[in-house]
């Protein structure tokens, strides 16, 4: 059924135009005093909403084993091939006999699909809330396990930028 | 002329010299924050305190800028044109009252540097000027964006000055004189006696072809940035651009003083009679005359920060056919009301 436009017909009051002038005024002058929504970004940081998927991390057990069993699950499964991994034997005697020697991130390469993470059947590679870790050299970005372990120990708590935020000195 | 009064008005040149200079970075700062703020940002908030030096580091980075001489454009025109829009645009404030009498050393000072008997006419007069540096600019810059940008404004400041023009007419029907004092002491007294309230349709027709006069949005064709890169100062660098953008700026706030002076009274305060207050008179009616500027003058970033620009047809479709109208016919309005009061 086709319907019926019907159009509109101004009226001398919206020919004037001057009513629909102030109007407009009126909205962005309501902007002005509105909360702004910059957040200055090294004064303060922006704290990612759960499950942003950042930066890796591999977890550890409560008494410091690492929970990756060298699998290979999350490599393979990676899209865009930047998981390196080499196991090895445990150096521990309890638990798993298996446990990655060598554990490299390509985070050039990395696409932070979240993956691995899903790959993953001992819940040991985990994506965490951290957004910046830029660097200089492509040899910086690639992130071996004593990295990746370091990032566990930064974000255990999940707060990693509510800390930050909390340390900075008070704004001006 | 004794030492005393020509000490007395280089003094008072100075003055407005330097007020006029400070007016502009301030207006800098508050064109980028207000817009900010109406976005919901924050702007420039690092330089110094709330980021009011923010100007000052910027004029210091077009001092240091390289100036860029394009190949092909005629020369002496083309570094004459800045320095054609920038005099007149810092000259026109010369003769706006911006305070009423102090009296000091034993004598009357007015707080303006020329008491001109044909103020307003000075004041057309100086900001048609500033149009062929526009112009010229344009002409000189050897290219076609700049060509267009300094063809539209031209067309765009005669189709408005006309009607900037005849609305003032109707304020100079009402007042009988083309001194601004004489307008201003005219409109002493209590707030109904503004110009304003007497004149409201010429008001808004005054205060739409400044924007216009001015080239700022809703009317800032000449430098429409989506069509034309950045308009008739497209191929400007350093502090040539900072001529052209000071210029801008200095426009605006001569436009901004003489609405005041105009419709909003001047420096009068409503319902005081500075003059017998003394030297706190003159500093209060200063103080109004800032406050009014200041308010038109964040009207002319808030209007940028609404309204979308005119197209070149609709540009046109307005001054001629409605401002114009418009306008004259206010102006037999005024003319036969002033006839049959007098006729009483």
């Amino acid at each position: 059924m086709a319907t019926i436009i019907k159009s509109y017909e101004p009226t001398f009051w919206d020919k004037l135009y001057i009513p629909a002038l102030v109007k407009g005024l009126m909205v962005t002058i309501k902007h002005f005093f509105r909360r702004k929504v910059t957040i200055q970004y090294p004064d303060e940081y922006h704290i990612p909403p759960e499950g942003y998927r950042g930066l890796h991390r591999l977890n550890k057990f409560p008494e410091g084993r690492i929970k990756c069993v060298a699998c290979e699950m999350c490599s393979a499964a990676c899209p865009a091939d930047c998981i390196h991994i080499i196991p090895g034997p445990s150096p521990w005697d309890e638990g798993n006999e298996r446990y990655p020697v060598r554990f490299d991130i390509d985070l050039l390469r990395c696409i932070f699909c979240g993956f691995c993470e899903m790959a993953c059947p001992e819940e040991a590679i985990e994506l965490t809330e951290i957004y910046d870790f830029s660097d200089y050299t492509r040899e910086d970005l690639i992130i071996d396990k004593d990295g990746l372990l370091e990032v566990f120990e930064l974000t255990k708590d999940q707060k990693y930028y509510s800390r930050k935020n909390d340390s900075q000195e008070p704004q001006k | 002329m004794d030492f005393l009064s020509f000490f007395i008005i280089c003094v008072k040149v100075l003055l407005v010299f330097a007020g006029t200079l400070l007016a502009v970075l301030i207006m800098v700062y508050a064109e980028r924050r207000v817009s900010a703020f109406m976005q919901g940002r924050l702007g420039p908030n690092r330089v110094g305190p709330q980021g009011l030096l923010q100007p000052i580091a910027d004029g210091i980075k077009f001092l240091m800028k390289e100036d860029i001489i394009p190949d092909g454009v005629n020369k002496p025109i083309y570094l004459l044109a800045p320095v054609i829009m920038l005099i007149p645009a810092l000259m026109t404030f010369a003769v706006i009252p911006f305070g009423s009498t102090i009296t000091l050393f034993d004598r009357d000072i007015i707080l303006q540097v020329a008491d001109v008997n044909i103020g307003i006419l000075y004041i057309l007069a100086l900001t048609s000027i500033g149009v062929y540096g526009i112009v010229l600019a344009g002409w000189a810059s050897n290219s076609k964006y700049t060509l267009i940008g300094g063809l539209r404004s031209s067309a765009q400041l005669i189709s408005y000055e006309l009607a900037l023009g005849l609305s003032v007419v109707s304020i100079i029907l009402m007042s009988g004189s083309l001194r601004l004092n004489d307008i201003v002491a005219d409109q002493q007294g209590h707030l109904l006696s503004w110009y304003v309230f007497k004149q409201p349709l010429a008001f808004l027709i005054f205060l739409i072809a400044t924007y216009a006069e001015t080239n700022r949005l809703p009317f800032d064709l000449a430098e429409a940035e989506q069509e034309l890169v950045g308009g008739y100062h497209t191929e400007y660098s350093s502090m040539k651009f900072a001529m052209f953008f000071m210029s801008e700026y200095a426009n605006m706030i001569t436009a901004a003083a003489l609405t005041v002076t105009l419709f909003f009274g001047g420096w009068d305060v409503p319902l005081l009679d500075e003059k017998s207050l003394g030297i706190w008179g003159a500093m209060l009616s200063v103080a109004s005359f800032i406050l009014k500027m200041g308010f038109f003058l964040f009207l002319f970033i808030w209007i940028r920060w609404t309204f979308p620009r005119f197209r070149y047809d609709q540009l046109m479709k307005l001054g001629w056919k409605v401002l114009l109208p418009l306008s004259l016919i206010n102006i037999f309005i005024t003319g036969g009301y002033l006839t049959l009061a007098a006729l009483k």
